[in-house]
């Protein structure tokens, strides 16, 4: 019994964090309908941040979140006028293939750069011991982190004239651009502010587990899943589809091995959206 | 298309299939194929049209889906590298001889196939595409796992396996015309497709899904036939080329980066068009090879790839064919 609270208070911390890099993905889906496929990339780039900025420059690890946040905002909006803002207009497919190609181009600099092994980021962090079972302070503060940034996009979105703005394009672009709304610079600033969102959330997984390259791909698939659980374009549904992402796959460590994992996270992918087309946890809207 | 206004086209009829130029030019290429590296015995030469003829297949097949049906497949390397599978394990482990396993395997992965395609139809779009990846990531996992299989260790084949086809050195010459084949029917199917009804009604969901299906398009049939379809030709292909090598593992039979390459293939020789991926991928297989032997771009052949993709994508979304239809309009009554 205690260790099933203990699996479920570890799977809500982890899965927080998968929630803040699923919203980086439904806002930029929900505001300018555009599926992000350099989402994977983005993670592994703040990841690969991380390990720079602390082993680097030797930056203290938390320190390194705000710079990430700040550093991934311009990439984003960087990438947005190379890679997405000819495609506004054109048919979705020629937005998934020019987000894929960016992501080609980011894995393959990675790859030739530092390979595809393992890397760490040593984060010395005292953990909180419960009974026989002790959290790791990583993940608590991960989490912790995960609702600061939560609530800050929230403020945001709810209580700026600029949120406004984004929560304007997203429900309607033409009317939006008809009340003088600079649509084009609120879909650049969306997708800094989700590049921003997938770049932190990279990071704070680095301090949890070792990373590869490659690992974006899992962790793209396990944002998908998440916004299939919250419904598209639903920052709160993400969080919440991400505690329940992170409690599946602690429940399906116990019963299988890992390899499975993303296979399980797959099937739940196809049969939510079968069921679920809405998503599960899509009681609000923005 | 309205070429009467043109008048260059006023017979609605179609033309008999071997009065048309394509057909004939198809056959021209295979044929090429054929003799090019008999002529002189040419090993280097044929080795390297296999690998053409591989990437042929792959993105002709690919086009179905990508081209005809507008949807993004991610995982279309799965059916290259479970046909490779089932034909290396049937032959290893069975006895069976090499026709009966690339056919088993062909009818296999296409039911297979079928079987995802009709699970995974109701999906549109980008959710479609998304599926499609996590078909390659089940399919890597479970094969992984399969103990039968060799896990992660893989398959080999002894050397005696050649021995059916009159040697070791005869037995390549035997598997490249095979492969040829391979090429030629996937070019055949290709036309055969988008000459059909069925191809109609995909190019009809390529262009506006929603007019399609109130226009009585069944879409989601249609979709799970193109994937199963498309799925035939390149397990056959995985079986000849893993019989080739002998040898079979995950991370060769299930390499992404093939998928990727195929994609980049199908766009950059056009999409939809028959010529494009058959140049395409000629092209790139001229340029890999160009990359492989170079020094300094040997570890950047993803980034070199992704580079050419986004530059098709922005600047030429027709592709080589979009282009020379654009310079020549009436290339489009002989190369589809």
């Amino acid at each position: 019994m205690l260790g099933i609270i203990a699996l479920i208070i570890d799977g809500v911390l982890i899965g927080s964090v998968y929630g803040l890099a699923a919203m980086g993905l439904t806002l930029i889906w929900g505001v300018m309908n555009v599926v992000n496929l350099t989402h994977g990339a983005a993670i592994v780039a703040g990841m690969f941040a991380l390990y720079l900025l602390t082993s680097g420059l030797g930056i203290a690890p938390y320190a390194a979140l705000p710079l990430i946040l700040v550093g991934g905002f311009f990439v984003g909006v960087g990438l947005y006028w190379i890679a997405v803002h000819r495609m506004i207009g054109r048919p979705p497919l020629m937005i998934l293939l020019s987000t894929f190609s960016v992501n080609l181009v980011v894995i393959g600099l990675g790859t030739a750069v530092w390979g595809t092994g393992l890397f760490n980021v040593q984060v010395s962090l005292p953990g909180i011991t419960w009974q026989r079972y002790t959290f790791s302070g990583t993940h608590i503060l991960a989490a912790v982190l995960t609702a600061v940034i939560a609530g800050s996009l929230y403020l945001f979105l709810y209580h700026t004239r600029l949120g406004k703005a984004v929560r304007a394009v997203a429900n309607n672009r033409e009317a939006a651009e008809l009340s003088g709304i600079p649509t084009t610079r609120v879909l650049s600033l969306s997708f800094g502010l989700g590049v921003a969102l997938a770049g932190a959330a990279g990071m704070l997984i680095a301090t949890m587990f070792p990373f590869t390259v490659l690992a974006g791909d899992a962790y793209q698939l396990k944002s998908f899943v998440v916004t299939a659980l919250g419904g598209l374009g639903n920052p709160a549904g993400a969080l919440l589809g991400g505690v329940a992402l992170g409690l599946v796959e602690g429940f399906a460590a116990q019963f299988m091995p890992v390899s499975w994992t993303l296979v399980i996270e797959f099937v739940l992918f196809v049969v939510v959206l079968i069921i679920f087309p809405r998503g599960v946890f899509a009681f609000t809207r923005t | 298309m309205n070429t009467a206004a043109t008048g260059a086209i006023v017979d609605d009829r179609p033309t008999p299939i071997l009065r048309r130029p394509f057909f004939w030019i198809m056959a021209l290429v295979i044929a090429a194929f054929v003799a090019a590296p008999l002529i002189g015995d040419n090993v280097e030469l044929r080795e390297s049209l296999l690998l053409a003829a591989v990437y042929i297949t792959l993105a002709s097949n690919l086009n179905l889906m990508l081209g005809y049906a507008g949807y993004i497949n991610f995982g279309s390397i799965v059916f290259f590298g479970l046909g490779g599978y089932i034909s290396v394990y049937l032959i290893s482990a069975l006895n069976w001889p090499l026709a009966a396993a690339e056919l088993a395997a062909g009818i296999a992965v296409s039911l297979l196939a079928l079987v995802f395609g009709l699970g995974i139809l109701r999906l549109r779009g980008a959710f479609f595409a998304l599926a499609t990846s996590g078909i390659n990531e089940g399919v890597q996992a479970f094969v992984a796992n399969f103990e039968p299989w060799g896990g992660s260790a893989g398959l080999y084949l002894p050397t005696t396996i050649f021995a059916p086809l009159g040697g070791p050195m005869r037995a390549l010459w035997v598997i490249y015309f095979l492969l040829v084949a391979v090429m030629g029917a996937s070019l055949y199917l290709s036309y055969a497709v988008k000459t059909s009804k069925f191809g109609l009604g995909l190019m009809a969901i390529g262009q506006n899904e929603d007019a399609a299906v109130v226009l009585g398009v069944p879409a989601p049939l249609y979709k799970a036939l193109a994937y199963s379809l498309s799925a035939f030709l390149p397990a056959l292909a995985g079986g000849l080329y893993f019989f080739k090598s002998a040898f079979i593992q995950p991370a060769d039979a299930f390499d992404l980066g093939l998928s990727t390459e195929a994609m980049v293939i199908v766009m950059l020789g056009g999409r939809g068009t028959i010529t494009g991926a058959a140049i395409g991928a000629y092209l790139y297989e001229e340029l890999r090879g160009f990359l492989l032997t170079s020094q300094t771009f040997s570890n950047f052949q993803l980034v070199v790839s992704g580079v050419l993709l986004l530059v098709i994508v922005l600047f030429v979304p027709g592709g080589l064919m979009g282009w020379i239809y654009g310079r020549w309009p009436r290339m489009k009554q002989v190369l589809e």
